[in-house]
């Protein structure tokens, strides 16, 4: 098994007619993922990326039976769009849009229901189950199907920590990006619990940046509940105080959020805290082989 | 998007919070105006975008119009040094002047998003005055919090049990409960990602005052904010940073000498680190975003090569679906038009990865060419002792 997205999973783009919509819908689609629908308000009834167009999320997933939605519009009517899919009873729904007002964040999830839709990002390359699924932006040619489960803050730091690990043969159970702004809708601890309970996931790599206290809280997870063993990196060892890392969420306030800070969390927990970003896949085999 | 203080106070005004009499002045002859306007005496504030004024001398009480003119005289036009400018400091362009009161007692209080809980949290505390990150080291038991729900705000019970603690009584509590209430309104209303008022004043007439307003602003909210958008003062922020962001790049200034260029913010701060690790020392943050296009690229050269204290340029692209063949030419392309001397140690990834190595070393340009992470970092090294011992 893999966590998230898989064979399962029946894909509806919410966008899909815009450029960025249809682009990664094929590029999805062209990974093996199951696409079944697009919705854009105004334009059911038409057909794209080969598949049909409804007006609303509810109606694909009653013509079609998705059950996941990957939304690719402006950051204005990103928050629009979750809160659909979330009313529709999706069982995940994915966001890359970067710039996500964060009040917006904090009103659409305070509409989940216990149990409800879980929220993927925004500002996020999405998720991936190698060989099976991809729900996102990533590059799907650098992933390999195995058994390290990936969570990350960043884009292309992850896709730097996949090559690592396909390079030394390591494959990935699934690699999911959980987003760099200061309010997201799963974070570290709701992907390790995932990893936790899939047998098919036997290792972590946990990537996180400086700014809030998510790391910490995903270390007492960890040393509390996780019998995998985690490698982890923490971007922003050098970043100073009080400034924003081009993430929204990647800000030291206070002396709170500080890389130290995490990275002490975390190897306490008992991870493998590397300090260098060449060094997540030699670190990860170190701790397969041991 | 950072206020100033009196743009601030004016927001917050708008909101029902009360703020003392004042007016802002760019001369000071302005200055002298607004305090025999506003009647004497008058504190006399610098408007800068750092904390920590009153102790670096940017804040001052002006008896007579005498001490006006001084106090306006001294602050307009000095550069303030606060624990928050760093050594270099801040020039005072503008100043608030702003009626006197008389204080009874200063308290805290401010609202952020707390991000473990994903909702607007009201932190105060009854030492006014005193920075809340000092408080909450030493006296974590004087610190009051209330976390609010976003689809109901900030309700009656919640204002009365911060005000209770703060103990407020009589006419004092109902002014309180107002001010925390309409204080809330504002930080939702702004798309604030933090208010804080310190000192909160309660005044002898017992009044609730806002005495010192910051403001700071979501900027990906700053669309449907024209209001506060209109407010930005591009002197606050570093002329490169002003630049960078003019062409969409995430761009920010730290004092080394490798100039960093990366696709992607978790990336570039890794390249950083990866830099600092080998033992020299980046001369910035820079996120030429996933694409890393052409155009990109070029503004991002022109950036790097203006900053004197580069003296190498460190490229890091994790492409992926990216032809990292056009990203060469885009590259090779912009060191000529620019005519870039710096050396130039690239690290790419993606597809025809091969075939752009062999076009940067072609190219008859000063390209070294990395392969991951950790060569890229010793390349730098290599290539920075190379420049010391020439
Ligand atoms: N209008 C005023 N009337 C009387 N006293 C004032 C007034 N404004 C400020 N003060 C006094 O000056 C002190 C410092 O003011 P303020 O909080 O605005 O600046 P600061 O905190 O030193 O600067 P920063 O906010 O940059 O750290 C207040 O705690 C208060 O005692
Ligand atoms: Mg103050």
């Amino acid at each position: 098994m893999s966590v998230l997205v898989g064979n399962e999973t029946r894909l509806v783009v919410q966008g899909i007619t815009g450029r960025e919509g249809a682009f990664h819908a094929e590029a999805c689609r062209d990974y093996g993922t199951n696409l079944v629908a697009g919705v854009v308000p105004g334009k059911g009834g038409q057909t794209a990326v080969g598949v049909p167009v409804f007006d609303t999320v509810a109606e694909a997933v009653e013509k079609t039976g998705a059950n996941v939605g990957f939304v690719l519009v402006p950051p204005p009517f990103c928050a629009d769009a979750y809160a659909e899919a979330v009313d529709a009873g999706l069982d995940l729904v994915v966001s890359i849009t970067e710039g996500v007002p964060t009040r917006d964040m904090v009103r659409v999830m305070r509409t989940v229901p216990p149990g409800g839709t879980r929220i993927l990002g925004p500002n996020c390359p999405g998720v991936i189950s190698p060989g099976k699924a991809k729900v996102g932006i990533m590059p799907g040619f650098i992933h390999k199907e195995g058994h390290v489960g990936v969570v990350s803050r960043s884009g292309t730091l992850t896709y730097e920590a996949v090559h690592q690990l396909s390079e030394r043969g390591i494959g990935q159970s699934t690699c999911v990006g959980i987003g760099g702004d200061p309010v997201i809708g799963t974070q570290f601890v709701d992907v390790l619990e995932l990893f936790a309970a899939d047998d098919d996931t036997e290792a972590v790599i946990l990537i996180g940046e400086i700014g809030g206290g998510a790391e910490e809280e995903a270390a007492e997870f960890i040393r509390r509940e996780l019998r995998k063993p985690v490698v982890a990196f923490i971007a922003g060892q050098t970043a100073p105080p009080g400034r924003r890392m081009g993430h929204a969420g990647a800000i030291v306030m206070g002396g709170q959020g500080t890389a130290a800070g995490k990275m002490e969390a975390l190897r306490s927990a008992g991870c493998t805290v590397v300090e260098s970003p060449a060094e997540m896949g030699a670190a990860m085999e170190a701790r397969l082989r041991g | 998007m950072n206020l100033h203080e009196h743009q601030a106070k004016a927001l917050l005004a708008e909101y029902g919070v009360p703020i003392p009499r004042g007016k802002v002045a760019f001369s000071v002859d302005e200055a002298v105006a607004a305090a025999s306007e506003l009647g004497l005496p008058v504190v006399v504030k610098a408007q800068i975008h750092a904390g920590g004024r009153g102790k670096a001398g940017g804040v001052r009480l002006a008896r007579t119009e005498d001490e006006v003119r001084a106090a306006a005289d001294a602050i307009l036009g000095a550069t303030l040094v606060t624990k928050q400018t760093g050594p270099e400091g801040r020039l005072v362009r503008r100043l608030l002047v702003e009626e006197g009161v008389a204080i009874a007692r200063e308290l805290y209080v401010s609202f952020i998003i707390d991000r473990s809980t994903g909702r607007p949290m009201c932190i105060a505390s009854a030492a006014g005055g005193m920075d809340i990150e000092e408080v909450a080291a030493e006296t974590p038991e004087k610190i009051l919090t209330v976390t609010v729900d976003p689809a109901m705000g900030m309700q009656p019970f919640q204002a009365r049990r911060l005000a209770f603690g703060l103990g407020f009584e009589g006419q004092v509590f109902r002014n309180g409960t107002k001010f925390l209430t309409a204080l809330y309104r504002a930080f939702e209303g702004l798309d604030a990602s933090q208010v804080e008022i310190n000192p909160m004043l309660v005044t002898a007439g017992g009044d609730v005052l806002a005495l010192d307003a910051k403001v700071s602003v979501d900027d990906s909210a700053l669309f449907r904010q024209p209001q506060v958008a209109a407010l930005r003062d591009i002197h606050e922020e570093s002329p490169f940073e002003v630049e960078a962001s003019k062409h969409r790049l995430s761009y920010i200034k730290l004092d080394g000498s490798v100039g960093c260029m990366v696709n992607g913010a978790g990336l570039a701060m890794a390249t950083m680190d990866i830099v600092k690790l080998a033992g020299a020392s980046p001369a910035n943050f820079l996120d030429v975003g996933g694409g890393a296009s052409a155009d990109q690229i070029e503004n991002a050269f022109r950036i790097l090569s203006s900053d004197p204290e580069v003296r190498l340029v460190l490229i890091n692209i994790f492409g992926g679906i990216l032809r990292c063949d056009r990203l060469a030419r885009g590259l090779i392309d912009a060191v000529r038009k620019l005519g870039v001397t710096l050396p130039i140690v690239i690290r790419m990834e993606g597809t025809n990865v091969e075939l752009a190595r062999r076009m940067l070393e072609e190219s008859g340009l000063d390209f070294t060419t990395a392969d991951g992470m950790r060569d890229a970092a010793e390349q730098v090294v290599k290539r920075l002792a190379g420049q010391e011992a020439a």
